[in-house]
């Protein structure tokens, strides 16, 4: 009956979101009076996990799911769910966890609610607060089934420490084989990704061309921040697709969210608008962004990026 | 090779989002509908593939009367035939159900569907399609190349990008790069006429079987004027992100 959460792990640690969703999990099983069973594949140390409290870790080594492929690991966790006969089972909403969980839905007859945002305001009936209308708006849901997934929005949730302590056993599921087979991984390994960052720093057209982006890097190198564009940008090719953010681009629910250069059309602010605090840096007093920020620096990028670099680097060695 | 694309009929990204009947249905008042921007992508390589390598290619919606102009313009803009599955699509587990209909009963070779739809941001339909019909899947698509029945694509992934081998049947969660924006094809007024004369066939829903149901939608709760902060005086900024915000 335990509550089942897939704790995601890469290279054996375990990623920031793994620690959000056994959070959310913890509660929802608080709900449901009943406990947190996690599944952990190839991850080297679990018992951090009984920190965010989850009380069983099913521990998975298998060599055969050594890089994530989704209909292996759906089939890993449809097995772990019915062998702890769950009921709900929690992902987060990683590009991996948003592979798998349709599969895992339709394998467990599962009904699957993404881009959840809070606890469960009911557990009978399950409903759950989602986004939708890509931020403009949310939904609620109820989720109908006996069985009942549910994605955690990125960063939605936090993190919950819990003083709990996690027993480890071993769990030896059966692995199909896929007819998807992953050839080369093409992965940057030094740098934040927009989907992990707390805090995003990202530009648009008002940088006037690629040669200027150098500023940005070291600021997001400053905050330890992941680098995003506008859509413009990267259809102009100065920046990769990889980093264009909005409503037809990669979702964005950082802490913070520094936007410098970009006007702030409706389908940019549609994809950033999660994200909790929203500074704006532009030339434009009436640019549109002013209305969506927290915070705004009217003025211009090439001036105020150099020298906001500057107290933020006074402001780390005055901090450390 | 028999291609079906999955078209969702969307709210044009500019659309203010309101909702009527007390919160629980989205208000289409003066909205303008479009082909989903990550469909749009689909059906644009889709249309590579039937020129270059001889496919067709059949568009197929789930919904009611109101989507059939955003099933004319998939028809304008090069698809062979429509077909509507003639049902509101209530949750993703249902379209996914009816969709597996379409794809049994039309024997479709390759499903090309977008990563999710920009309304209800579900993310659901394609990998269920896929598992209901035992296809071979792969979603964020950012690259799509099919050779006989083997097939190479390149996933998104967070940070990164991944390539894969599969092999027919298969359904595509596409996104951006399976085409570029510069790629995508605005119907001519000969597509526009021709449109009019190819079939788009409504067929009846098999199931109304749901998993999950709507109850309501809020919007975001309003925000407060933004703090401006002088160019002049960044220390500001970085006192109120650290003591104010608490972001840093
Ligand atoms: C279907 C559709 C989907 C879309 N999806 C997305 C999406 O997902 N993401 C997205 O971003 N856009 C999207 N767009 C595009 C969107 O409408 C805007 O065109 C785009 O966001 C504008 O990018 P920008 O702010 O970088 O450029 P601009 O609108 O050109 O703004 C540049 C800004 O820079 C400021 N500026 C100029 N010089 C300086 C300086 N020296 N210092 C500081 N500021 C300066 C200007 O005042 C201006 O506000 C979409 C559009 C459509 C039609």
């Amino acid at each position: 009956m335990s509550v089942l959460v897939y704790t995601e792990s890469e290279n054996g640690k375990f990623k920031k979101t793994a620690f959000e969703v056994a959070s959310y999990a913890k509660a929802v099983a608080d709900q449901l009076g009943t406990t947190v069973t996690a599944v952990a594949v190839n991850a080297d140390d679990v018992s951090e996990l009984g920190k965010y409290g989850v009380d069983k870790v099913l521990k998975v080594s298998n060599a055969d799911l050594k890089t994530f492929n989704a209909k292996s690991y759906a089939s890993v966790l449809k097995q772990a769910a019915e062998n702890e006969s769950s009921k709900v089972v929690v992902v987060s909403s990683s590009a991996d966890s948003k592979y798998l969980a349709p599969l895992l839905a339709v394998n467990l007859d599962a009904g699957y609610a993404s881009n959840v945002v809070e606890v469960p305001s009911s557990t009978s009936p399950f409903t759950v607060k989602r986004t939708a209308f890509t931020n403009k708006a949310f939904n609620i849901t109820t989720i109908d089934t006996n069985v009942k997934i549910v994605g955690v929005s990125n960063n939605s949730y936090g993190l919950v420490e819990n003083s709990a302590s996690a027993t480890a056993e071993d769990f030896a599921p059966s692995v199909p084989t896929s007819g998807v087979t992953v050839e080369s991984v093409d992965k940057v390994t030094d740098k934040v990704t927009i989907a992990d960052a707390e805090i995003v720093v990202s530009a648009g057209r008002g940088l006037k061309g690629p040669e200027n982006w150098g500023m940005i890097e070291e600021l997001a190198e400053v905050l330890g921040a992941a680098t995003a564009c506008s859509k413009p940008v990267s259809d102009l090719g100065w920046r990769p697709h990889s980093e264009h953010v909005g409503q037809t681009g990669k979702p964005v629910a950082a802490n913070l969210y520094i936007a410098i250069g970009i006007s702030g059309a409706i389908q940019h602010l549609a994809g950033i608008n999660a994200s909790k605090v929203k500074v704006v840096i532009n030339t434009d007093p009436e640019a549109p962004f002013f209305k969506a920020a927290d915070y705004g620096v009217v003025g211009d990028a090439f001036e105020v990026v150099p020298a906001l670099i500057e107290k933020l680097k006074a402001f780390k060695a005055a901090n450390a | 090779m028999k291609i079906l694309v999955c078209i969702s009929h969307v709210p044009d990204t500019t659309s203010k989002i309101n909702f009527t009947d007390g919160d629980s249905k989205f208000d289409t008042n003066g909205v303008q509908f479009v082909i989903n921007p990550n469909d749009e992508f689909g059906l644009t390589r889709a249309m590579w593939f039937k020129e270059k390598q001889g496919a067709s290619v059949d568009v197929v919606n789930v919904g009611g009367p109101e989507t059939e102009p955003t099933l004319r313009k998939a028809l304008a803009i090069g698809a062979d035939t429509a077909i509507r599955v003639n049902t509101p699509a209530v949750d993703g587990y249902q379209v996914a159900k009816e969709l597996a209909k379409v794809v049994k009963d039309g024997g479709y070779d390759l499903v090309i569907a977008g990563r999710e739809s920009i309304d209800y941001n579900g993310a659901m339909v394609p990998g269920m399609l896929a598992e209901l019909v035992d296809a071979n899947f792969v979603t964020n698509c950012i690259s799509l190349e099919v050779d006989g029945t083997s097939a190479k694509a390149i996933r998104e992934i967070d940070g990164g990008k991944e390539t894969v081998s599969t092999s027919l049947p298969l359904v595509i969660g596409g996104q951006k790069g399976l085409v570029e924006e510069s790629d995508l094809r605005i119907p001519n007024m000969r597509g526009i006429m021709m449109a009019r004369k190819k079939p788009l066939n409504v067929v009846e829903a098999t199931s109304a079987e749901t998993e999950t149901s709507s109850v309501k939608f809020e919007k975001p709760a309003s925000k407060g004027a933004v703090t401006l902060v002088d160019a002049d005086n960044l220390d500001e900024l970085v006192n109120l992100l650290h003591n104010e915000a608490k972001v840093i």
